[in-house]
């Protein structure tokens, strides 16, 4: 089953392509990455599957549904957007009273435990609490719904490192506890790296890859080699990235044939290298050379 | 029990990082056979990661016939690394002792005898896949 | 959804609520001394007050409650924690939207009542003595101070705060917008709507002199006048019509209709023959006075008409939002 389908989507403002022609297939029951730079589109690809706002061209499905298309939809998908809006003016206790009033498929067990451990104080108004406070607030709202997918935007941006793993910490457990789909979309590519199996790059409004995280990485290598034109690597090795010295070539190539051409030294990427490369400028296209042997 | 922990700069992914953790403590060792491996909700709750990522660990372990899952259990130690018995560990050890001196003799400092070390060994582990 | 709706809109509630209460005393205490008493010109401060506390309450009502409803979710990013629980918008702005107005629409329906009954021997005079100094209950200063008619008003205001909180996004703007645009309404209404509702009742008097009241001119020439005005209504024209029945945009140059102009001497004594000659020579002419008015009986009808008319445009207003919010991002 699907969490995230979408074909062709595309969501205009103004005069601006926010996202345009997005084709994804995102598989429940994994922890989905986002990445890409601000302005690429995940915020905006996080609020259509939400169903906070309507594409404008293509279609996209959410756990067999239309995005916000009524209580039973509602009901299957969970939010968390930026920055974790809260109520200023309710205390702890009232956003979990909101939640179980709000929600026939309410957890209350999980939220009283939850606001426990986490170390919030119920008679807390929301407004004095710290950023990483109501971060777990949210997050808190957000899985005590039960919901079948969870959507993050940059749950931890704004968090210190104490609170970022804390965060994450909770996220895994409750992933592991109640088989949860995840997507969330983040900077920090080192985060990703641990808590995510699946990921989707969005560059300028477009996906540019998606996969699983062990086989992008197995995939994905790195060649550096003395100087030559990118138009002799055989057609198999799909050019990410390239970059040139006088004497020195390095490029990224993903494949998943082995490299048998002697002058290139093959390195391995990291994570965060591999959407670095995919961030740059993308390479123009070159003929394809039959592999020769 | 061990404690899995992951390093940021080694390289290998977060599974391949605990599935080396486990055989590393097999052959220390710290697990012998019947041992249970930590639970995956504590192994993904302290180290926040995956857990798809430990799952995929442990099955690739019992893949290789060092552990087993009882469901509803847990997962525990089936067999161990002993890498060869401990006699053969004495004879490599003094070995290795004459080529360290040998080199040092040669005048190689630490680092370059490092590095002769690992890239000898890679080239030979790469010969020994191809 | 109402305990949300309640625990968000509390403090706002309780304090109109209590501001009511303190009016409501004030006039308790006050009301004896207006019984006691056919003279009100020591009462006129608190008389205008009240007045004012009607005007302002539905205004003030679309401004506070109306108007942060939706725009300050949209402000504060809270939309995004109350449109991802299990409730669908129009539910959400629906149950908001019919508690606020209700709530709207029974404070004011309570303040028109404590006043409309703190006023009533005021309007009882006004309704009965042509002189009286307060308007009377149907002429439009006091009428949307009194009755069910404030009850569409506040209906109104607050809808109206919704939707331009909705569509401006942005609070203190919409807040603005509203104020101009209720104000721009209450104003207009009764200009081309009130007046037109009920047909108004004409009547044609000869003038004469018991019952002229008002004489102006120009340069020694007669040009306007006006008669006595019927007890307790709003009067629409009281003007002068030649006999065709049509108004008569000048009068002709009668002489000894005005008093002489004052001399150095002082102001001459009226000539009283004069002037009475000078109407029986306009009555002659075919001159006449028309008013034009709404009795006081029409009150009730045109408050009925009005409170429809508000409710129906509150209703409108209602249910584009609902299409709205769906929309809204």
């Amino acid at each position: 089953m699907s969490a995230v389908r979408a074909e062709g989507l595309g969501r205009k403002y103004r005069r601006r392509w926010a996202l345009s022609d997005c084709t994804l297939d995102i598989p429940a029951g994994h922890v989905t990455g986002l990445v890409g730079p601000n302005g690429a589109g995940k915020t905006t690809l996080l609020n259509l599957a939400a169903g906070m706002l309507p594409p404008t061209t293509g279609v996209i499905e959410v756990c067999g549904g239309v995005p916000g298309s009524g209580a039973d939809q509602l009901a299957k998908v969970g939010y968390v957007a930026q920055d974790a809006p809260v109520y200023s003016g309710l205390t702890v206790d009232e956003h979990i009273e909101l939640g179980a009033r709000l929600n026939p498929a309410w957890d209350a067990g999980l939220a009283r435990d939850r606001v426990h451990r986490v170390g919030l104080h119920g008679k807390q108004p929301a407004g004095k609490l710290s950023g990483g406070e109501r971060a777990q607030l949210a997050l808190t709202l957000g899985l005590a719904k039960r919901p079948e997918l969870l959507l993050l935007d940059e749950p931890v941006a704004a968090l210190d490192p104490l609170a970022r793993r804390e965060f994450l910490q909770d996220l895994m457990s409750a992933v592991a506890e109640h088989e949860l789909s995840v997507v969330l979309s983040s900077h920090l590519v080192a985060d990703l790296e641990r808590v995510c199996d699946h990921l989707v790059v969005l560059v300028d409004s477009r996906v540019r890859v998606i996969g699983e995280v062990e086989t992008l990485l197995s995939e994905h290598h790195r060649l550096t080699g003395p100087r030559r034109e990118l138009g002799s690597l055989p057609g198999d090795q799909e050019v990410v990235a390239a970059s040139h010295t006088d004497r020195q070539t390095t490029v990224i190539v993903r494949t998943t044939a082995p490299i048998l051409d002697p002058t290139w030294t093959v390195g391995q990427l990291g994570l965060e290298d591999l959407v670095l490369a995919y961030l740059s400028k993308p390479v123009p296209n070159r003929p394809a050379l039959e592999v020769l042997r | 029990m061990i404690e899995f922990y992951l390093d940021g700069r080694s390289g290998l992914s977060p599974y391949q990082q605990l599935v080396q953790q486990v055989r590393h403590a097999l052959r220390l060792g710290l697990l012998a056979e019947g041992d249970q491996l930590p639970k995956v909700k504590d192994v993904v709750a302290g180290l926040a990661i995956n857990p798809n990522t430990v799952l995929k660990a442990y099955r690739e372990l019992e893949h290789d016939g060092l552990v087993a899952a009882r469901p509803g259990v847990g997962t525990f130690v089936t067999a161990t690394l002993a890498g060869g018995s401990l006699a053969a560990l004495g004879p490599l050890r003094q070995d290795l002792r004459r080529w360290l001196s040998k080199a040092r003799r040669a005048g190689l400092d630490e680092e370059s005898i490092e590095a002769l070390f690992m890239s000898t060994f890679r080239s030979a582990s790469q010969e020994d896949i191809a | 959804m109402i305990w949300l709706t309640w625990r968000q809109a509390r403090v706002q509630a309780i304090s109109v609520f209590a501001g009511l209460a303190f009016i409501t005393v004030v006039l308790l205490v006050t009301r004896p001394a207006l019984e006691a008493t056919s003279e009100f010109s020591d009462d006129e401060a608190l008389y205008t007050a009240t007045l004012l506390a009607m005007y302002l309450l539905p205004a003030v009502l679309g401004v506070f409650w109306g108007v942060p409803m939706v725009s300050r979710e949209l402000e504060t990013g809270t939309h995004n924690v109350a449109w991802n629980q299990t409730v669908t918008r129009a539910r959400w702005l629906g149950t908001r939207l019919g508690a606020g107005a209700l709530t709207a629409m029974v404070a004011t329906g309570l303040l028109s009542l404590v006043v409309s009954w703190w006023a009533s021997p005021i309007d009882a005079i006004a309704g009965t003595d042509p002189e009286a100094s307060f308007e009377p209950r149907v002429a439009p200063l006091a009428f949307a101070a009194r009755g069910i008619a404030p009850i569409g008003y506040a209906a109104f205001a607050f809808v109206l705060g919704v939707v331009l909180g909705m569509l401006l996004r942005r609070t203190l703007a919409a807040m603005a917008v509203t104020l101009v645009v209720f104000t721009a309404v209450q104003v207009l209404v009764p200009t081309l709507v009130r007046g037109h509702a009920l047909p108004a009742t004409e009547e044609t008097v000869v003038i004469t002199m018991d019952n002229i009241r008002g004489l102006s001119g120009r340069d020694g020439m007669l040009n306007k006048l006006t008669v006595e005005q019927p007890a307790g209504a709003w009067v629409l024209a009281n003007e002068t019509v030649d006999a065709n029945g049509d108004v008569a945009a000048t009068l002709p140059n009668l002489s000894g209709c005005l008093p002489p102009p004052p001399t150095d001497r002082g102001a001459a004594p009226p000539d009283r023959i004069g002037v009475e000659q000078c109407f029986d020579r306009l009555t002659e002419l075919g001159y006449r006075q028309r008013i034009t008015y709404q009795p006081a009986s029409h009150f009730w009808p045109l408050q009925l008409i009005e409170t429809a008319f508000f409710l129906a445009l509150s209703g409108l207003l209602g249910w584009f939002c609902l299409r709205r919010i769906r929309l809204l991002h």
